[in-house]
């Protein structure tokens, strides 16, 4: 069954708080879940105060300031610091998100920070995401088609065919979406997840692609597709304003196309 | 190190992934919740209205509107719909939740007989009156 409380180990704890600087004006706090494999801890929640004058706008911005001035230790996955490579998803004032693409003033009172929900931990914000990769391959993301490309150029594509991939493409796998979805939660080993569901719709939709056929056996399945219930927390949730639920809708509706 | 995780499977994440494969099965089961739901609409407001509409008259005249031909198909269609969607319903909570092996067997058993019963009662009382 589900389980509706938490191990002991994983019950959160009131951790240490870092204060401000004297002489701040603007100070925000930061509330950040912490969590180390290396000392047998339950994880604990770290406050930390931040002079908004001192620091950029976004809360990426702050946890590189807290990393770089208050506290080394604290970890967090970033690279790109605008919202393109995915890294630094976390949970933020209670929604997944890019932390690079959300301004701290978005947020009113304590910034609270924890990593993307119902993933395990590596460290910190640090989430596993294993599965989700594992699962992004086990649908080929990849151009399937027997028809060798023309030897002179790539294979081409009219521009309506090409829009039809608009909505997709976009997705730089963040997995904001799915560790969103509480089909996902409880099921994650066997559902898909919106995230991978799109990335297959994106393949499906594809006019070069020729495993429509293959792609659409592989997804019909109980759980692998139809546990999506059209909850809609992934398009909720999407920091690049895109819609999973609409793909995975096109997805089965292409299912039931293909038997009337 | 302390806290080393225990390990209990070193099955590849991707070998996990792929799991089963695929049911090859699922959209009918998606196909009939919706349109036994859509049935749904029209049949319960009728029942509604039928309801309020026969407050208050005698058993006679209930047992007689009954046994007519078009209430009489509408009630067994109304039967039908209900109880399968809310077998599929049930189904669906419990895949969804239910993670223990042998419980959910005897769940899934018990929300498959019990809305099959309960149906054809309500199916076989139906005629009962008609006929």
């Amino acid at each position: 069954m589900v389980a509706f409380n938490l191990p002991t180990n994983s019950r959160v704890t009131q951790g240490r708080t870092f204060k401000a600087p004297a002489g701040a004006k603007r100070i925000r706090e930061f509330k950040i879940y912490r969590w180390s494999p290396d000392d047998g801890k339950p994880p604990r929640t770290d406050t930390y105060e931040v002079d908004l004058d001192a620091c950029g706008p976004m809360v990426l911005d702050a946890l590189i300031k807290i990393k770089n001035e208050v506290d080394p230790t604290l970890t967090f996955r970033r690279s790109c610091r605008e919202g393109i490579c995915g890294s630094c998803a976390m949970n933020i004032d209670g929604g997944n998100t890019l932390a690079c693409l959300k301004p701290i003033e978005e947020v009113k009172g304590a910034v609270k920070i924890n990593p993307l929900p119902h993933m395990p931990v590596v460290k910190d914000l640090v989430p596993d995401l294993s599965q989700v990769y594992a699962q992004y391959r086990s649908i080929k993301p990849w151009m399937q088609a027997d028809t060798p490309a023309p030897p002179d150029g790539e294979r081409r594509q009219s521009k309506e065919e090409r829009a039809r991939l608009d909505g997709m493409w976009e997705c730089i796998l963040c997995f904001c979406c799915s560790t969103a979805c509480p089909s996902y939660w409880w099921n994650g080993d066997r559902y898909l997840g919106p995230a991978v569901l799109l990335a297959a719709y994106r393949w499906i939709a594809d006019s070069r692609d020729e495993a429509t056929g293959q792609r659409l056996d592989e997804l019909e399945d109980p759980f692998k597709l139809y546990r999506c219930h059209t909850i809609m927390n992934c398009t909720d949730t999407c920091p690049k304003g895109l819609n999973p639920a609409k793909a995975i809708g096109a997805i089965k509706q292409m299912i039931i196309d293909r038997q009337v | 190190m302390a806290g080393t995780p225990h390990v209990d499977m070193l099955r590849s994440p991707l070998g996990r992934a792929r799991g089963l494969g695929s049911a090859k099965a699922g959209s009918a089961h998606w196909r009939a919740q919706r349109t036994t739901g859509l049935a749904l609409l029209p049949l319960s407001l009728w029942f509604i209205y039928s309801v309020i509409h026969l407050a208050g008259a005698p058993r006679a005249a209930v047992m007689h509107w009954m046994s007519a031909p078009v209430p009489m198909v509408l009630m067994l269609a109304l039967i039908i719909a209900t109880f399968h969607h809310l077998q599929m319903g049930l189904q669906t909570v419990i895949e969804d939740y239910v993670h223990h092996e042998p419980a959910k067997m005897v769940a899934l058993l018990l929300a498959r007989g019990g809305p099959w019963l309960l149906g054809l009662i309500c199916f076989v009382s139906v005629l009962k009156i008609g006929f």
